[in-house]
């Protein structure tokens, strides 16, 4: 049987024994007796190693995926530099629990404190939190920021947003009594200023997307425009792979930016571990929630790092705390942290470009097949945009079938296309053939 | 011993790179996006070579201190062995998109939907989302679910949850965010809840109680029937903080005990390693009554196909992005595998048998101010060594130098000074011994040379911080302008 | 010590009436208690107090404090030097007032002079 015990049976009876018992029972004198088990669980046997790595394969196969991906929706398929998997596995990092010592967890602390400055340099921001569990649960902790900050209790969204976010902020939004006014889409693909005009008296502030949820980058600095002009606070939820080349939240006038670093380094693991940034300006430090890794000095004069501004979180403000959070994505955020470090400002810029170039292409090759149309095709894009096609979930099978992930179906028909600089031109044109082929197909049925 | 390392910005050099990308095989599509819309300067990025790098961050994690560098008994984290075919395994899903239609995807999904199975089965409940990213997240997920059980009764009144005075910060931190308020009541002088300040607290506000069992003290809650009954019966329903469940891994079960709604942290029972403060995993189980409140999507069964199913009027909704920490939950069930059913409580009666141990062997040097045979930790306090000027604090940074990790302390808040010390299973018989030995050494340099505990750390890279001037004047970034 | 120009609350808080404008802030007990305060969360002018209710949290590096309310009514004015020198509170509280309130109501049979102060914090020890 597998154990990860080392004490032997005989070790443990002469510890039984040192504290005057004779039995593993007799330590579980406290629990009343009807409610103990009286039975082992029903649990599968246990397995060793090998087993164990025969049985995680046999899942692994039962997955179909491996192949050409054009999904993104929230999730996106990057190049991960070799150096970021090996370094992350140093087990002084890994096995490590939050850094309460500061003085033996000096390591994780100054990764922490460049990861808040990487994260503060990509949005232009005075000061960033050490993560939050992904961009959804940012999200829903910039609400409460808003609140905060301004004792209000609506708050506008745009509908771009992912839609999961949306709902996570519902969730949250639900619990904290909070007003939530959803900003609608115009018809070029991006929210509507009009009516956040319209819908900013009374409101702490408005949450949109930078590309929004179709990919489309959004108008942000009219957006900061009306939002500021009612008084409110502008949160910029942004991918942070476009930042190399597009806008930082800073640069028009977001009060607080968050996201999904996802995309900087960390694999798509279905879904997480993922971590989700936050940063401010220098009058919002204080609404950020959860760990916040901070500069000092020992008594020599030494710089050190700690988790500072600790007054503000549960462990000492319980229900007074804005928020719960307490373990949050620190690995994740050290991974993000160093492959911004390994791309340097000339590959964070370059990676962008390659989304930009590669997105545009398989959009310019797309639209040449008949029937295919972009949905606002006069709306800037960075590496997602939305397609109208006839039997979009024909297409998608038909995609499958060769172990192609092609873009998202939407609930409205169309398709959310994503390239990256994972993908090839090659990949592009195999991918046109299958769909013109089955556009054909559909068209010799009817 | 002393030394400042260098930032990774104070190592940047002009034009060195360390990375590589492929030459892009499309054309330049830049200027397709307006100018207006495009950053003006490039980003304020080190660069560095390659080798500078690795050694950057090598040596960075030389300043840290792990579960595979040395003891490290922080209670209330149980911080097990991270078994290393885990870490192996898990990757191996790291290329699924999480939006890859179902079928594509039936090994991620099949994977979930056992460990949801077992989860159920080790805590006697009957259904568990794998959703929330953390404990913390697993509780606020678990609080929604009461909430939204009482709205959908029209029970609106209850909109209090009680939570005893020893209970971890993020209980009421979570309570207030699921919208509650919360209701404070008093340990008894055992350490256990009070059952008549329980009574005096249950109304017909009372939306439920959260609990911790073994409680913070390490400490089993006898009394846990009468408790069930006295909140049942009052209408309200009763959360369990699965934080110190690796003490009963099937031995006693939270749902058998009459808990409603759990979490559990998979970073701690079930040996997924913490990465430095996370990321984690909190699951959340619920018994039956409470199953349409549990977020979506649900895995499902469908034509022999397993499915994600939306469509849930009475959920509370979702609480994060996806299906939950994937690589986490991963982990987590490569360990339930390895152990199966005898080895689970093998791991529960060993971290049990330690913890006993270790509070056995320290009676007389350090004080135990609840002395009964404990769970899977033990909290004690420095007592009359406090006479000689020394807090929790100093000893905890005196074992710092003597190659461990302190335990956690000055908490519960409830005792005075705590120390709370939780071996876990992980640790042999001489670790706890030599362990035994720094604390009692420790306490004899108290009493001679409380200055030299006082200077405690001198092992490490730094010395001990001046948080007051980091609170005071916060530098949460590297600015060298401002320095 | 205890100046004799103001009333003091049973949480260790000082009023020091003026009219019809209450100016409030912690007492040095309350401040030594804390250790070193490292932020004070101020109300804004124009914020409404209550009675027995909070209206400021004052934090040390380990610890958070409510700040509760000895009268009802509308900070006027508050101590912005606090913003960026919260240690103001422990080298002097009862020179550095945390808010200003014009009042409508208050509750003078709850308070305390600086003798029957000095007596309850004796028999709180």
């Amino acid at each position: 049987m597998r154990s990860y015990v080392p004490n032997t049976e005989k070790e443990r009876m002469e510890m039984l024994a040192d504290i005057g018992m004779s039995s593993m029972d007799e330590l579980f004198k406290d629990i009343p007796a009807d409610l103990k088990l009286d039975r082992p669980l029903d649990l599968p046997e246990p397995m060793s190693e090998m087993e164990l790595r025969d049985l995680i394969r046999g899942f692994v196969y039962m997955n179909e995926e491996g192949g050409p991906l054009f999904r993104g929706a929230g999730a996106y398929r990057h190049y991960i530099p070799s150096v970021i998997p090996q370094l992350v596995m140093r087990s002084e990092f890994y096995t490590a629990y939050t850094p309460y010592q500061a003085e033996m967890s000096q390591g994780m602390l100054q990764s922490l404190f460049e990861y808040q400055t990487v994260i503060c340099r990509l949005t232009g921001l005075d000061a960033a939190n050490a993560s939050v569990y992904d961009g959804a649960t940012a999200a829903a902790e910039a609400m409460l920021m808003l609140r905060d900050n301004k004792r209000k209790k609506k708050i506008l969204y745009s509908a771009a947003l992912n839609p999961d976010v949306i709902t996570v902020m519902h969730t949250y939004g639900h619990c904290a009594g909070l007003e939530l006014v959803e900003i609608p889409v115009t018809d070029k693909g991006v929210s509507d200023i009009e009516a956040i005009r319209s819908n900013m008296e009374g409101a702490a502030g408005y949450i949109g997307a930078n590309p929004n949820y179709y990919g489309n980058l959004e108008p942000m600095d009219e957006i900061a425009e009306a939002v500021h002009a009612a008084n409110g606070l502008l949160v910029a939820y942004v991918n942070p792979i476009t930042l190399g080349v597009i806008k930082r939240p800073a640069d028009y006038g977001a009060d607080i930016a968050i996201g999904d670093g996802q995309p900087l380094g960390i694999p798509l693991s279905f879904g997480g571990p993922y971590v989700g940034f936050m940063a401010a300006t220098k009058k919002l430090m204080r609404n950020l929630p959860g760990r916040i890794a901070g500069e000092t000095r020992d008594a020599e004069g030494n710089r050190v790092f700690v988790l500072t501004l600790q007054a503000r979180e549960q462990h000492i403000r319980r229900e007074m705390a804005s928020s719960n959070i307490c373990s949050n994505q620190m690995l994740c955020a050290i991974m993000a942290s160093m492959y911004c470090c390994v791309m340097g400002p000339n590959g964070m810029r370059e990676v962008a470009e390659q989304n930009i170039a590669k997105a545009h292409l398989l959009a310019d090759k797309l639209t040449r097949i008949e029937g295919v149309k972009l949905r606002w095709p006069e709306t800037p894009f960075f590496n997602e945009f939305v397609i109208d096609v006839d039997n979009a979930a024909e297409i998608s099978k038909a995609l499958e079938n060769y172990s192609i992930t092609g873009g998202l179906v939407l609930k409205d028909g169309g398709m959310l296309w994503c390239a990256t600089e994972t993908n090839s031109v090659d990949e592009f044109d195999f991918v046109c053939d299958i769909i013109q082929d089955t556009i054909d197909s559909m068209g010799g049925d009817e | 011993m002393r030394s400042e390392y260098k930032l990774i910005f104070e190592r940047s050099h002009e034009g060195r790179r360390a990375y590589d990308l492929p030459k892009c095989d499309a054309p330049d599509a830049t200027d397709r996006i307006p100018e207006s819309m495009r950053a003006a300067e490039p980003l304020r990025l080190p660069e560095l070579g390659e080798v500078d790098l690795v050694r950057h961050f090598t040596n960075l994690s030389r300043r840290n201190f792990g579960v595979d560098n040395g003891f490290y008994p922080l209670g209330s984290c149980t911080m097990k062995y991270n078994p290393k075919i885990n870490e192996e395994l898990a990757p191996m899903f790291e290329d699924v998109h999480p939006l890859l239609a179902p079928e594509m995807a039936q090994g991620c999904l099949a994977l979930m939907a056992d460990m949801e199975h077992m989860l159920c089965e080790i805590c006697g409940m009957d259904a568990f989302t794998l959703q929330p990213a953390a404990g913390a997240h697993g509780e606020l997920t678990g609080l929604m679910h009461i909430r939204a059980y009482h709205e959908h009764r029209g029970d609106l009144e209850r909109k209090v949850i009680i939570v005893p005075d020893a209970a971890h910060g993020t209980n009421p931190a979570s309570a207030a965010m699921a919208g509650f308020k919360v209701k404070e009541i008093k340990s008894a002088p055992d350490g256990g809840v009070d059952l008549d300040a329980l009574r005096a607290a249950v109304g017909p506000d009372t939306a439920g109680l959260m609990l911790t069992n073994p409680s913070t003290l390490g400490l089993f809650e006898r009394n846990i029937k009468e408790i069930a009954k006295i909140v049942h019966e009052a209408g309200g329903l009763l959360y369990y903080d699965g934080a110190n469940l690796n003490a009963i891994m099937g031995i006693v079960r939270p749902g058998d005990m009459g808990f409603d709604v759990m979490h559990i942290n998979l970073h701690k029972t079930f040996s997924t390693p913490h990465g430095g403060g996370g990321p984690g995993s909190g699951p959340v189980g619920v018994k039956s009554h409470l199953i349409p409140f549990m977020p979506v999507p649900r895995i499902e069964q469908k034509d022999g196909l397993l499915t994600l199913n939306y469509d849930k009027p009475d959920s509370i909704g979702k609480i994060k992005s996806f299906y939950g920490n994937f690589g986490v939950i991963a982990k987590a069930y490569c360990y339930i595998r390895s152990l199966g059913a005898a080895g689970l409580k093998e791991a529960s009666e060993n971290a049990v048998l330690n913890a006993n141990y270790i509070m056995n062997k320290l009676r007389g040097v350090y004080e135990i101010p609840h002395d009964r045979t404990c769970m899977h930790e033990c909290v004690v306090t420095p007592g009359e060594l406090m006479n000689y000027g020394v807090n929790t604090s100093d000893i905890a940074k005196a074992l710092i130098d003597r190659g461990y990790h302190p335990p956690t302390i000055y908490f519960p808040l409830i005792v005075h000074e705590a120390m709370m010390i939780e071996p876990t299973e992980s640790e042999s018989r001489e670790t706890l011994d030599e362990f035994i030995e720094a604390m009692k050494d420790i306490a004899e340099q108290v009493k001679v040379d409380a200055a030299a505990i006082h200077a405690a750390p001198v092992t490490t890279p730094v010395g001990r911080p001046d948080e007051v001037t980091a609170a005071r004047k916060p530098i949460v970034k590297y600015e060298p302008e401002t320095v | 010590m205890t100046p004799n120009d103001r009333k003091y609350t049973r949480d260790h808080e000082w009023v020091m009436v003026e009219g019809n404008v209450a100016k409030m802030g912690i007492t040095a007990h309350a401040a030594e208690a804390l250790g070193d305060i490292v932020y004070v969360e101020l109300p804004a002018v124009g914020d409404e107090t209550v009675i027995g209710e909070s209206y400021c949290v004052v934090e040390s590096v380990k610890a958070s404090s409510s700040v509760f309310s000895a009268v009802t009514g509308t900070v006027v004015e508050v101590n912005e030097e606090l913003d960026a020198a919260p240690e103001k509170l422990n080298e002097d509280a009862f020179e550095n007032f945390i808010a200003a309130v014009e009042f409508t109501e208050i509750n003078e049979d709850e308070l305390m002079d600086a003798e029957e102060y000095d007596k309850f914090c004796a028999e709180e020890e």
